[in-house]
C-alpha cells in the first residue's frame, strides 16, 4: 500500500512553472530520495506536500486520506506529516524535551510522552532532554528535529536537505543516525537532496526532478546504471558518452564492441554509449591501445585521462584504485567492465 | 525621550549570534586597561550617580517623622495611583498597538504596509508635550486620564513597534512552518512560537515605555493630569530648593529604579539566538482576504490620530492670527530666530559632549571587557530611569550650595543633558567601536601602518557613522527636552521647547505653533541624519563581516 500518492500535481508562481504533472507513489515504510539540482522544484514539491503552498492542479493523498485536490486544501496542521527543515529549526525558547513533545496534545506534553524513547531512537543520550537547543551541535539539532517530527507519529516524514549545512564528518554520522531512526520507527519518508551520493546511498527509491518534471523514479542501482536520459546519466554520476552503432544487443564504439544491458530496450543504429569512468580497466590483456595523458591522485583512487590512438584522439576518463599510479605517457590497453546503456541519436 | 535607544540595543546585540557548531571565539589574553582610560571612563557613571545621591541625601536630611508626615498624605496616594495607572495603562496600550501593527506590517499582505511601517516611526520626532499641545488646543475637554492615555500611546507606541518589528523580521519562518506541521493553527502558532520569541524585544521596549511615562512631565502638565513629575515641579515652583520636591523625587526615582532593575534582568537573560545558520526564505505573508481594506482603513485612522491631528493642529494655528487663540500673544521674528539658534546650539554642544563622555567608557567595554567595565556600564544605564526633572532639581540644589558661579549657566545644563542621554550615546558608540575588530587593525599593522595611522585610516572611518548616529540621537533628544531645560536654562534664554511650553500654558496656542513646527522640523532633520548614519554603519558592519 502506498502511504503517499500524488497525481498530476502542478504549481506555478506568476509566470514561472515550478512543477508540472508530478505523479509519485511512496510505499509505506520506505524512504524516497527526491533528487534534483537547485531550482528543479524539489523544495516547492515538498512545500506543496506539507501544505505551505497550495497546488494549482492535481491531488495528494496521505495515508489514504485526500489532503489536496481541486477545491480542497487542508492546512498543514491537519495533514499528519512530519517535517524536518534544512536547519532543524528547533524552537529556541524551549528545551530539547519540550521541542520533542511540541506537537502532542497538552496532557502528553506535560507527561513528556516518549521523550527518552525518541532520544534513544535518534541516538542521543536521555540526559540531553533538559538542554537548550543552542547547546547542541548542528548534527544533534537535526536529530532532535527528527525526534520532534516523529513524536506525533505522522503518516509521512519530509526531510528538506537536512544534512546540507553539516560539515563532512558530521554529515555521515548524522545521516546514518537519521536513516537508522527512520527505519526503526517504520516511518515513510521523503528526503529532498541535491547530493547524488546521499540520494543513492539512503533512498530505497530515488526520484529525479528536473525543471519541474519527474524524469525517473527507480531503485538507486537502476537509476545509476540505466538512467533514462543523457542528462540524468550525467547528473547522478560522472558519465562519458561515445558515438556508436548498435546491433543485435551489442554496440560498437571507440572502446570496442560492448554488450548492451539485458534489461535495456533493444536499440538499433546510431546511438550514444554511456560509460562510467569506474568501468574502465587499464592494462587489460586485450583492449584498445591508449596513452596516459593526465593523472589526478585522489587518495583512495585515481582519475586517469587516456587518449585513444584513433583518428579523433578520443579522451577517456578512468577511475582506478589508487595503490599504483601510472605515469603520464605510459602506454596502456583499456577495456570496459560490465555492460553499458545507450541512447538513440 | 529615550526613543532611539529602544531600537538600538536590541539590534546591536542581536548581531552577535550564537552559532551551533561555531567554536568559541578565543578571547584575547586579559590585558590591563590603561589607568587614563579607566579614569576617563569613570567620569560618565560618576556624573550619573551624582543626582541620585544628591536627591536621596536631600531627602534624608528630613527627620523620619517629617518625611512620614510629608509622604503619608492623601495627595501622595493620589499621585502614586495616578502615576502607576497611567504607566500600566499606557504601557499596555503601546504594547498592543505596537505589536499588532508590527505583525500586520511584517506578516500580512495589508495594503500600503511599507508606508504604515515608515509612518509608525514618525511620532518619535514629536515630543509628547507637543502632541498634547495639539490635542489640548483642539479641545480643552480632552484632559485628565483619557487624554493622557491617548497622548502617551500615540507618542510612545513606536518604542514598541520598532524593536518588535525588527524581532519579527529576524524570526526564522521555518519555525512557524514547523509549528504548523506539528498541529498548531495560525493563532496557536502565534501564541506558542512567535510570541515567546518576541518576549525579550517586547518586554524590553515595554519597560522603556514605562520609564518614559513615569518621567513624562510636559504632556501631563498640559493635560492637567497630576503625577509625581507635575507635583514635583509645582513643589519646586512654590518652595524652590525646599526638601519637599526631593522627597517626592526620591519616591519617583525608586519607582524608576525598579523599572531599570527589571530591564536589566530581561536584557541579561540570553536573547534567543537563532539556532540555525545559513540563508532563510522570506516569510510567507498571511493573506487577509476581505479584511485587507478594512485593516488598511484602520491603519489610516491610527495615523490620523498619531500624526494627522497633531500636525493639522500645528498647521491650523500657524495660519491663525494670534488673536484667534484663547490668549492673545504675537510671535516675534527675532525671538523665533533666537530660540531656534539656542535649541540648535544646546543640541550641538550636548551631542559633542555626551559622545565624548561615552567614548572612553565604550572603548573600555569593547577592548577591556570585565567586571569593572560592566559595573560602569550598568551605572550609566541607571540614568534611563531618571526623570529629567529629578536630575535638574538635584543639579539646581548642588549649584546653589556649592557651584554658585555656574548656577544659571550653560555648563550645568549641558552636564544635565549628558547625564540624561549618556545611555543613548553609549549604545551607539559601543556598536561603532565594535565595527573595527582587532583582526582589521592587525591587518593594517601588518601592512605597515603605525598605531596612529591605523587609527586614522581604519578605526575612525569604520566608527564614524556610529559616532554620528550617537551624536544625532543625543541632538534629537536635547532639542525635544523640556524638563531639565525649564529648570536649568540661563535666565532669559528660551529654547523652542520652553517657548512652546510657555505659550501653551498661557493658552496662547497660535503663538506656540511656529515654535512647535520648528521643533518638530529640527527633530525630523536629526532623525534624517540618524537614518543616514545608521545606514552607513550597517554597510560598514556588512563589509567587516
Amino acid at each position: 500500500m502506498s502511504e503517499l500518492h500524488i497525481t498530476g500535481l502542478g504549481k506555478s508562481f506568476d509566470e514561472h512553472v515550478a512543477l508540472r504533472g508530478i505523479d509519485l507513489a511512496v510505499q509505506a515504510g520506505t524512504l524516497l530520495a527526491l533528487l534534483g539540482p537547485s531550482g528543479s522544484g524539489k523544495t516547492t514539491l515538498l512545500r506543496v506536500l506539507c501544505g505551505f503552498e497550495r497546488a494549482d492542479t492535481g491531488s495528494i493523498e496521505i495515508s489514504g486520506r485526500r489532503v489536496a485536490a481541486d477545491g480542497l486544501h487542508l492546512p498543514p496542521e491537519q495533514r499528519r506529516i512530519g517535517y524536518v527543515p534544512q536547519e532543524g529549526a528547533l524552537f529556541p525558547h524551549l528545551s530539547v524535551a519540550d521541542n520533542i513533545v511540541f506537537g502532542l496534545p497538552p496532557a502528553r506534553r506535560h507527561a513528556r510522552h516518549r521523550v527518552a524513547e525518541l532520544l534513544e531512537l535518534v541516538g542521543l543520550p536521555a540526559t540531553y532532554a533538559d538542554r537548550a537547543p543552542q547547546q547542541l551541535s548542528g548534527g544533534q539539532q537535526q536529530r532532535v528535529a527528527l525526534a520532534r517530527a516523529l513524536a506525533p507519529e505522522p503518516g509521512v516524514v519530509m526531510l528538506d536537505e537536512p544534512f546540507s549545512s553539516l560539515d563532512a564528518a558530521l554529515r555521515v554520522e548524522t545521516r546514518n543516525a537519521v536513516v537508522t531512526a527512520l527505519a526503526a520507527s517504520g516511518a515513510t519518508a521523503i528526503l529532498v537532496t541535491h547530493d547524488q551520493e546521499e540520494a543513492l546511498s539512503l533512498g530505497d527509491e530515488v526520484a529525479v526532478l528536473w525543471q519541474g518534471r519527474l524524469l525517473q523514479t527507480a531503485s538507486p542501482e537502476t537509476l545509476y546504471r540505466r538512467p533514462v536520459s543523457r542528462e540524468i546519466a550525467g547528473f547522478v554520476g560522472d558519465a562519458m558518452l561515445f558515438p556508436g552503432t548498435a546491433a543485435d544487443r551489442r554496440v560498437r564504439c571507440a572502446l570496442g564492441t560492448l554488450p548492451l544491458a539485458a534489461d535495456q530496450h533493444p536499440a538499433e543504429g546510431a546511438v550514444d554509449v554511456m560509460v562510467r569512468p569506474e568501468q574502465i580497466v587499464l592494462s587489460a590483456a586485450d583492449g584498445v591501445d591508449a596513452s596516459v595523458c593526465e593523472v589526478t591522485f585522489l587518495g583512495r583512487d585515481l582519475m586517469v585521462v587516456c587518449e585513444l590512438g584513433d583518428a579523433e584522439a578520443t579522451r577517456v576518463r578512468a577511475r582506478v584504485p589508487g595503490y599504483r599510479t601510472p605515469r603520464v605517457g605510459d602506454r596502456v590497453r583499456i577495456a570496459v567492465a560490465g555492460d553499458v546503456c545507450v541512447y538513440p541519436r | 525621550m529615550h526613543a532611539p535607544a529602544a531600537a538600538e540595543p536590541l539590534g546591536a546585540d542581536a548581531a552577535v549570534m550564537v552559532g551551533g557548531d561555531a567554536p568559541a571565539v578565543p578571547v584575547a589574553g586579559r590585558r590591563r586597561a590603561p589607568r587614563a582610560l579607566i579614569a576617563a571612563a569613570t567620569v560618565g557613571p560618576l556624573l550619573v550617580l551624582l543626582p541620585v545621591a544628591l536627591t536621596f541625601w536631600r531627602a534624608l536630611s528630613f527627620g523620619i517623622g517629617d518625611a512620614v508626615e510629608l509622604l503619608w498624605r492623601p495627595l501622595v496616594g493620589e499621585l502614586l495611583v495616578n502615576t502607576l495607572t497611567i504607566t500600566v495603562a499606557g504601557t499596555l496600550a503601546c504594547a498592543v498597538v505596537g505589536t499588532a501593527l508590527a505583525w500586520f506590517v511584517e506578516r500580512t499582505d495589508v495594503p500600503g504596509r511599507r508606508l504604515w511601517g515608515l509612518l509608525a516611526a514618525a511620532p518619535l520626532a514629536m515630543p509628547a508635550f507637543v502632541t498634547s499641545y495639539a490635542w489640548v488646543s483642539l479641545s480643552q475637554d480632552l484632559q485628565d486620564f483619557a487624554g493622557a492615555l491617548l497622548v502617551i500611546t500615540t507618542a510612545y507606541f513606536p518604542l514598541v513597534y520598532l524593536p518588535v518589528a525588527a524581532a519579527l523580521r529576524g524570526l526564522d519562518p521555518s519555525l512557524e512552518e514547523c509549528a504548523r506541521v506539528l498541529g498548531c493553527n495560525r493563532w496557536t502558532t502565534f501564541t506558542r512560537v512567535v510570541l515567546p520569541q518576541l518576549r525579550p524585544a517586547l518586554f524590553g521596549s515595554m519597560l522603556l515605555v514605562a520609564l518614559g511615562v513615569m518621567s513624562e512631565f510636559g504632556a501631563f502638565a498640559l493635560l492637567r493630569f497630576r503625577t509625581f513629575t507635575t507635583e514635583i515641579y509645582a513643589e519646586y515652583r512654590t518652595s524652590f530648593d525646599g526638601g519637599g520636591a526631593s522627597l517626592l523625587a526620591s519616591v519617583l526615582i525608586l519607582l524608576c529604579l525598579v523599572g531599570v532593575a527589571v530591564e536589566f534582568r530581561v536584557r541579561g537573560k540570553a536573547r534567543y539566538a537563532r539556532v540555525d545558520r545559513g540563508v532563510r526564505r522570506a516569510p510567507r505573508r498571511v493573506a487577509l482576504g476581505r479584511w485587507r481594506w478594512p485593516l488598511a482603513a484602520a491603519f489610516a485612522v491610527l495615523n490620523v490620530v498619531t500624526l494627522g491631528v497633531p500636525l493639522a493642529m500645528i498647521g491650523y494655528w500657524l495660519t491663525q492670527p494670534g488673536a484667534a487663540a484663547v490668549t492673545v500673544a504675537d510671535v516675534s521674528a527675532p525671538l523665533l530666530l533666537s530660540t531656534t539658534f539656542t535649541s540648535l546650539w544646546f543640541g550641538l554642544l550636548a551631542a559633542c559632549f555626551t559622545t565624548l563622555l561615552a567614548l572612553p567608557l565604550a572603548s573600555l567595554l569593547v577592548r577591556y571587557p570585565g567586571r569593572f567595565a560592566t559595573v560602569a556600564e550598568r551605572i550609566a544605564f541607571v540614568s534611563q530611569g531618571m526623570p529629567g526633572l529629578v536630575v535638574a532639581l538635584a543639579i539646581v540644589s548642588l549649584a546653589v550650595r556649592a557651584l554658585q558661579p555656574l548656577y544659571q549657566g550653560t555648563t550645568l545644563l549641558i552636564v544635565a543633558y549628558a547625564i540624561l542621554f549618556l545611555p543613548l550615546a553609549l549604545v551607539s558608540v559601543r556598536a561603532a567601536l565594535l565595527q573595527s575588530q582587532q583582526r582589521l587593525e592587525d591587518a593594517a599593522r601588518s601592512l605597515g601602518l603605525g598605531r596612529f595611522e591605523t587609527l586614522r585610516r581604519v578605526v575612525l572611518p569604520l566608527a564614524s557613522p556610529g559616532l554620528g548616529a550617537a551624536a544625532s540621537m543625543v541632538f534629537i533628544s536635547v532639542v525635544t527636552e523640556l524638563n531639565a531645560t525649564l529648570l536649568l536654562a540661563p535666565i532669559g534664554t528660551q529654547t523652542l521647547a520652553t517657548q512652546v511650553w510657555a505659550d501653551t500654558t498661557t493658552l496662547a496656542f497660535a503663538a506656540a505653533a511656529p515654535y512647535a513646527a520648528l521643533l518638530t522640523g529640527l527633530s525630523l532633520v536629526g532623525s534624517g541624519l540618524l537614518f543616514v548614519f545608521a545606514g552607513r554603519s550597517a554597510l560598514a558592519r556588512a563589509a567587516s563581516g
